[in-house]
């Protein structure tokens, strides 16, 4: 086994357990945390079959972005429907055979990859160039734009400058899966690549893209406006619960 | 109190470049330690204070999923940078929504979080000390924790969580604001904002009462302390002296009366106000509701009704129940508890009232959405409620009347600038600029539809606008009161 196809695999085993450990833990935390008050942000839904649509239309269609800032709402909107596209696309890589309609999407899988790139360059120049949004932004800020866009156009670059050997590519991930380790191509863009994502998975737990799981817990999204039908009741670790007894 | 100048209202409302500064150094008095001492905390500031305000917000974070999920998620998308009344003006960029939370959420970071344990400056994470704990001060009461960010926010961050949090940190450590911890205090033992205690309060409502007399030639009583009524009616203290709110009050007398309902105040629970909400302290804000409680009980009633009280009512319609229930005392034929609207409203559609919409005539109206009414509360059976039927109940009861620009009301709807808290004249200048984007709506529809009263359901907007119409050109007394309008237009002595 070659030092980078070693580095390579232990890099993707530690950065898929430092994801998926880190996300249960960070979700398991969420819930388990209290709600000592009922605080959904009206109007809201009565019930709790209203607030799985509010919550669905949330997440697909970024309603509440939508009402504040029309430009971040499309740059935001096409660079995470881009992503989703591209994601899907990228599980040919870690099926065989390749599920149909995983190849059905792969031309489209292709035009996300500009659109993604589109989103987030929309994103950055917004970053830079309102100054409100510039204050804001932590280096860490545009550190994450700059890290995604290198994942964007090392993979354009895999498919339109420097063609990368997906065989050996999908022997590779088809490998970690199955522990029959395969040899990782030597091929710079290819390996900046996967380095890139490698970063992002580890990052994840740790930063803001923790708003991935968290809108799904967000009190004034999720909760239903009731509280005159369902008592709510006060689920408070804290010796301040119920002084009343 | 520092000179400063009243923005100049525009014709449409502009989104100003960020100013650094430019409200740093507005503060609200601080907490003396007697009125820190009164509800449970420290009179000053504590020696080892940094080490307790970081356990202690490791313990808010711990207990509420709220502020652990709105610390985690923000992505800075700048969704939020130009929704807060306090931005829009002042132009101090500490006072978007985003930069508000993360004066609380660099030091979230630096303590509790990976990142911000490795890599402080890359995220924006802060080791919490003095200026911190200043600037604290500053911006959380630059904050009226009216949720209009909450609305725009994609992960729905409300930005009153993290002030309210923040509060209660800097008052764990000693670090009080004087308004809201002397308030409380007096609530607490004597059962109203205002200290008013009971004799004063009977002396009050029989004044009232001659008044209605006066005016009408009808009886029309405000009990006090009557046991064996059917209602208790609990209202915010300034309904008992402050202009608009008092005439509100002698609407909902006069509502009571021509329902034939029996209801009575209660000198023990004389305040439906509860600033125990405003500085994130959950403990004090179950003592002020424990009051309701009990003097439900002890008056033997069936149902609870809130006069017109924006946050009032948020305490009331979402926490009382978790807080001081459960009332399976009451009669559960009725909402518990019930907003004095939704009692007009229901009246209205049985038509049991008789109103005569001319006795209003000498007026145009809009209405000004009360933040908490709109956004963290609900009236009626149906989503949107809170928006219908206080409308519903002012169309009843006048001829004109003309809704202000759609992105500044119902759930869009722009604080007073004096909530949360704020309406001390310490915070005048704050809270004159914070009321800027109302009054543009307000100049709007003054100019365009001929507009001469603003109609309102919360006794701290009603002071508000009575303080700071006059800044912008208009008449202290062009804000009214909702059962102010019904009270004027209510035919008295008919049959219902």
């Amino acid at each position: 086994m070659s030092l980078l196809t070693l580095v390579y695999t232990l890099l993707f085993y530690i950065a898929g357990s430092v994801l998926l450990a880190g996300l249960a833990y960070r979700i398991r935390l969420y819930a388990r945390t209290p709600t000592p008050l009922h605080i959904p942000t009206t109007p809201a839904p009565t019930t709790r079959a209203g607030v799985v649509k509010r919550m669905f239309f949330e997440v697909t269609l970024f309603n509440s972005l939508f009402k504040a800032s029309k430009w971040t709402w499309l740059f935001g909107w096409l660079m995470h429907a881009a992503l989703l596209l591209v994601l899907l696309r990228h599980l040919r890589y870690f099926t065989e055979p390749v599920w149909s309609w995983v190849a059905l999407l792969q031309p489209f899988g292709f035009y996300a990859g500009f659109a993604m790139l589109a989103g987030l360059a929309g994103l950055w120049a917004r970053r830079l160039l309102v100054d409100r949004v510039r204050y804001i932004s932590s280096p860490s800020d545009h550190l994450m734009l700059a890290l995604l866009i290198g994942i964007v156009l090392t993979g354009l670059g895999m498919r339109y400058v420097a063609p990368a050997d997906i065989v050996a590519v999908k022997a590779f991930f088809l490998g970690l899966m199955y522990f029959d380790w395969q040899p990782m191509p030597p091929d710079w863009m290819l390996n900046l690549h996967l380095l890139l994502v490698a970063a992002l998975m580890l990052v994840f737990p740790f930063s803001k893209l923790l708003h991935a799981p968290g809108v799904f817990f967000s009190p004034t999204r999720n909760q239903a406006d009731n509280p005159r039908e369902h008592r709510h009741l006060p689920t408070r670790t804290s010796t301040a619960a119920d002084t009343r007894g | 109190m520092a000179d400063f100048e009243t923005p100049a209202l525009k014709p449409w409302p502009e989104i100003p470049p960020i100013e650094i500064g430019a409200m740093s150094h507005s503060k609200p008095f601080a907490a003396k330690p007697e009125h820190q001492q009164n509800i449970g905390f420290p009179g000053e500031l504590i020696d080892d204070w940094q080490q307790v305000a970081i356990d202690k917000l490791g313990e808010l974070v711990n207990n509420s999923r709220a502020l652990r999920v709105f610390l985690d998620s923000c992505v800075k998308c700048g969704a939020c940078t130009d929704k807060c009344h306090y931005y829009l003006g002042t132009s101090d960029p500490k006072n978007m929504p985003v930069a508000r939370q993360d004066l609380l959420r660099s030091v979230y970071r630096r303590h509790y979080t990976l990142a911000g344990k490795l890599f402080p400056s890359l995220v924006g994470a802060r080791d919490l000390d003095r200026s911190v704990l200043d600037e604290w001060y500053s911006y959380f009461h630059q904050c009226s924790q009216c949720r209009r960010c909450s609305v725009y926010c994609p992960y729905g961050i409300d930005t009153a969580e993290i002030s309210m949090a923040a509060r209660e940190i800097m008052d764990t450590v000693g670090v009080g604001q004087k308004y809201c911890n002397e308030i409380i205090g007096k609530a607490q033992t004597i059962g109203n904002n205002l200290g008013l205690p009971e004799p004063a309060l009977a002396n009050t409502l029989e004044g009232l009462e001659e008044d209605i007399e006066e005016e009408t030639g009808v009886t029309v009583r405000l009990p006090l302390d009557e046991k064996g009524a059917d209602i208790l009616l609990v209202t915010p203290s300034a309904d008992f002296f402050a202009e608009p709110h008092v005439d509100g009050l002698i609407g909902y007398a006069k509502v009571f009366h021509q329902a034939g309902l029996s209801w009575t105040l209660s000198s023990y629970a004389s305040e439906a106000a509860n600033f125990g909400l405003f500085i994130g302290s959950y403990d004090n804000m179950q003592k002020l509701t424990l009051r309701i409680r009990e003097a439900a009980l002890e008056l033997g009633v069936k149902r609870i009704v809130f006069g017109e009280c924006g946050h009032a009512w948020r305490v009331a319609y979402n926490f009382l129940d978790t807080m001081a229930g459960p009332f399976d005392f009451l009669d559960r034929n009725y909402p518990v508890p019930q907003h004095i609207c939704e009692v007009t409203y229901d009246l209205i559609q049985r038509n049991a009232l008789k109103l005569d919409k001319s006795a209003n005539d000498d007026m145009v109206l809009t209405f000004h959405d009360s933040c908490n009414v709109s956004r963290a509360s609900r009236m009626g059976d149906f989503e949107g409620g809170q928006f219908v039927i206080p409308r519903a109940v002012i169309q009843a009861s006048c001829n004109h009347y003309v809704d202000m620009p759609a992105d500044t009301i119902r759930e869009a709807t722009f604080c007073c600038g004096g909530g949360g808290g704020l309406l001390t004249d310490d915070l005048v200048e704050l809270r004159v600029k914070g009321s800027l984007p109302r009054m543009e709506a307000l100049k709007q529809v003054v100019d365009t539809h001929g507009v001469t009263h603003l109609a309102a359901i919360c006794a701290i907007c009603k002071s508000q606008f009575s303080k700071i119409l006059p800044y912008y050109g208009f008449e202290m007394d062009q804000i009214v009161s909702v059962h102010q309008l019904v009270g004027n237009a209510i035919v008295l002595g008919e049959e219902h």
